[in-house]
């Protein structure tokens, strides 16, 4: 029961930092809601028993790509101090467009059978994931890290000074 | 109570939430976070049906795209950094105009 309710205070938690990170005035503050809005998935994937993938959210995301957004903000900061204005344009056709995506797949959710009639397993541990990567799924992980490689160059030519 | 619908149901909330984000959104940098959310509903998704059924490979596929949306953040932000340093500022509106 009170487990119940923690996953039901989380989920809302989530659900509100998620808004204010498209809501708030101030870039800064979106930057710092979605940083709450990630802690609060990585205890998620902790309720999900996925221990491991819980830490990896924490390190690089809320760690590494926080980091880079802020530096992002900083970089292409006009005015001085933190107040950096994000401004929306909202208008009715854009709400409906998300809104509409968002009803037709809840409905689709809650009304297939096959989605009620799960049963959690376990998730597997660090060490079954370790072992997938470098087994079943070695190609795909040693494309992925010339990928980063290729992004890390790209980002270093695009960003230079100079003869850009 | 744990029932695959209600992650599921809070990843979708979320990604329309992002959806949104990334539509009304008109400062480059707030765009990119909207991605984020989209990228982490994602991987909320996967984590989700790794723990009801798929197993480990739930988990793989998420550190997949958890390495895959780092890479876009990268890549996105020196576009940013590059776009400011041409036009010294980063909505995207004036970005568009620049294209034509």
């Amino acid at each position: 029961m009170l487990a119940n309710i923690a996953l039901i205070v989380l989920c809302a938690w989530t659900v509100v930092s998620a808004f204010f990170v498209v809501a708030s005035k101030n870039l800064v503050h979106g930057v710092f809601w979605l940083a709450a809005m990630l802690l609060n998935t990585a205890v998620i994937y902790i309720a999900l028993d996925a221990p491991f993938l819980a830490s990896i959210q924490v390190i690089l995301y809320t760690g590494g790509v926080i980091t880079m957004m802020l530096f992002g903000v900083m970089l292409t900061l006009r005015q001085s101090g933190t107040i950096i204005p994000n401004p929306s344009q909202h208008s009715p056709g854009r709400a409906t467009v998300a809104g509409l995506f968002g009803l037709t797949m809840l409905w689709a959710i809650w009304t297939t059978p096959e989605l009620a009639a799960m049963t959690p397993t376990t998730s597997g541990s660090a060490d079954e994931i370790g072992k997938l990567f470098l087994g079943q799924y070695m190609i795909p992980f040693e494309a992925l890290s010339v990928l980063l490689l290729a992004g890390m160059i790209g980002a270093i030519v695009l960003a230079r000074k100079g003869d850009a | 109570m744990m029932d695959i619908r209600i992650f599921l149901s809070l990843a979708v909330v979320l990604f329309t939430i992002g959806v949104y984000g990334v539509l009304t959104r008109r400062n480059a940098v707030g765009i990119l976070l909207s991605i984020e959310l989209l990228a982490n509903a994602v991987n909320l998704n996967l984590v989700a049906f790794g723990h009801f059924g798929a197993g480990a490979v739930g988990q793989v596929f998420a550190l997949f795209s958890v390495a895959l949306t780092v890479t876009e953040v990268i890549v996105g932000l020196a576009i940013v950094v590059l776009l400011y340093r041409t036009r010294q500022d980063i909505t995207v509106d004036l970005a568009s105009e620049m294209s034509r």
